[in-house]
């Protein structure tokens, strides 16, 4: 059965209420548009994982699907901070949010035991910082081998992980290239996997740096063209860099940023951001 | 850059033709800093500014990886994000972050990392989290750790870039998110971390060094037109001062023509 569906099937069709979500792609490939649709579907009650919230997770927040945020550098990369994120957890606008908070090798690790079906992963990580005493899902463990201290981090393992990337070919198998952060890990942890791509392919032609996710691997692909603007997707388009700093003007203020929601978001339909932001 | 941060030295005829700006003279100490053949954990802002500068002058052979991913890259232009397309499309590899952070930084192959802070002790501990009374309720949120942690814990030797007054240099910072010489001499070993810890603070007004048993900072090169009481103001605590205070070498043409130019291929303005 195919497993290419539109973009408002997908989300639909494997984001639920209260599930913990990974929206992954580091600064590159981020499913932006994907994001959007989970907004647009009203989901709620979301553990939101992702090692950089970005403007994606910001606005999740600020549209109030976000219960709880799981992440490891919170801001608007190059620009600044992220109001949304700050205005929910320090003053509960327009709900309380919780954080869990660890640093990119913790969280990363996380995922790495996700993928792999262990309970924990383990690094050399978070000493002497006050992180520790802050942040659930770490501890230290003695090593069973020498007299080492070792940080074990707990397995994460997302009910869905959604990536973007450049290409999926016909059988739905999926190609990206360029930066992929932790998201081939988010993947493997994941409980159910949703792609949006640029587009499909008859079959890929092999690129330097490419990661491949086959098809078994994934429960739905989405065709979406641009679905990582306003950040980029390598060989298709670069990142928008004034978009990113308009956002701090958008997500300032509570009345911006509502505004922002209506007329971008809720007015739109789902596959409107497909090209429209060219 | 406001007119009153230009920095004219009096003393140097090269300043005078080129008054800089205390950006530059931090990018160019960070940049002189780094020798040939290292191997640099870079992050966004003046330490890639610093980097590809010491590329393209003294060090050609400088091996960069920033924690997106990117292994052995050669930017020629200054990155605006961390997983800018630049570092990518010049870098000999792009791998995925568990390789960065378990293979790269934490079995010690790092030999330099950069850090940035809002806020610094003067046993160089960092803050990037948090500026107020309590984790719960912050006066403002930053970021968070990102990578500092670890870069703090695995690599050689760290420098951190900040600018220096007395509400980035506190007698005690408001949370530690990375971890500098702790409370003195052996946090670091009783801590279980593998690097030496940092080896230079590098401000808009001058160097500051870990005394080598105290492991306290001590001010040892100021920037040319900059006075020890010029730092002592600007520090929030009785900042040691070296015996054999240096001062920077002024920036030179080349230096100031290669940052400048650097700086111009960022479509924005960086504040």
């Amino acid at each position: 059965m195919s497993k290419f569906a539109s973009l408002e099937e997908a989300i639909s069709a494997n984001v639920n209420d209260g599930d913990t979500i990974a929206l992954e792609g580091f600064t590159h490939l981020i499913p932006m548009a994907a994001g959007h649709e989970i907004i647009r579907q009203r989901k709620r009650e979301l553990t939101a994982v992702r090692l950089t919230p970005d403007l994606i997770y910001d606005q999740l927040i600020g549209a109030g699907c976000v219960k709880k945020l799981i992440f490891s550098w919170g801001g608007n990369p190059g620009v600044g901070s992220l109001h949304r994120f700050r205005d929910a957890y320090q003053n509960g606008w327009p709900r309380k949010i919780t954080i869990e908070e660890h640093t990119h090798a913790g969280l990363t690790n996380r995922y790495v035991a996700g993928a792999s079906g262990m309970p924990f992963a383990v690094l050399r990580g978070y000493f002497g910082s006050d992180l520790v005493d802050k942040t659930e899902n770490i501890a230290t463990i003695d090593s069973p081998f020498d007299d080492q201290k070792i940080l074990a981090v707990a397995a994460i393992n997302p009910d869905v992980t959604i990536i973007h990337a450049q290409q999926a070919d016909r059988q739905g198998n999926v190609m990206a290239w360029g930066i992929t952060g932790s998201s081939k890990e988010a993947v493997f942890a994941a409980k159910r996997v949703v792609v949006t791509v640029e587009e499909q392919v008859e079959s890929f032609t092999p690129k330097f740096n490419s990661i491949i996710i086959p098809e078994a691997l994934i429960s739905n692909i989405a065709v979406v063209p641009k679905g990582a603007w306003p950040s980029y997707a390598s060989g298709y388009y670069e990142r928008d860099n004034d978009a990113y700093i308009a956002w701090d003007e958008v997500a300032k203020e509570r009345e911006s940023f509502t505004k922002w929601l209506d007329q971008e978001i809720y007015a739109k339909s789902s596959d409107a951001y497909q090209g429209s932001e060219a | 850059m406001a007119i009153s941060e230009i920095n004219r030295a009096g003393s140097s005829s090269e300043a005078e033709k080129n008054p800089w700006n205390s950006n530059e003279m931090m990018t160019i100490a960070a940049a002189r800093t780094l020798r040939d053949g290292m191997i640099c954990f870079v992050g966004i802002g003046i330490p890639s500014t610093a980097a590809i500068l010491a590329k393209a002058t003294h060090a050609p052979n400088l091996f960069l990886i920033y924690e997106s991913g990117t292994v052995n890259t050669n930017p020629q232009k200054l990155p605006l994000s961390i997983g800018d397309g630049e570092l990518a499309n010049q870098a000999l590899s792009v791998v995925g972050m568990p390789e960065i952070f378990n293979y790269w930084l934490q079995p010690g192959r790092i030999d330099m990392g950069f850090l940035g802070a809002a806020q610094i002790d003067r046993f160089s501990n960092i803050n990037t989290t948090f500026i107020g009374e309590s984790y719960e309720n912050p006066k403002v949120r930053l970021p968070g750790a990102g990578g500092a942690t670890e870069i703090a814990g695995a690599c050689k030797d760290v420098i951190i870039i900040i600018k220096q007054t007395t509400r980035t240099f506190v007698p005690k910072i408001d949370f530690i998110t990375s971890l500098g010489f702790g409370d003195g001499p052996g946090s670091r070993e009783r801590n279980g971390l593998i690097g030496n810890g940092p080896k230079y603070v590098i401000t808009d007004l001058g160097i500051l060094e870990p005394e080598a048993t105290s492991k306290e900072l001590v001010l040892t090169a100021l920037h040319p037109g900059v006075s020890v009481e010029q730092v002592i103001a600007n520090t929030g605590w009785d900042l040691k001062v070296a015996k054999d205070l240096k001062e920077s070498a002024a920036p030179t043409t080349e230096e100031l023509e290669r940052v400048r130019a650097l700086v111009a291929t960022s479509s924005r303005k960086k504040s």
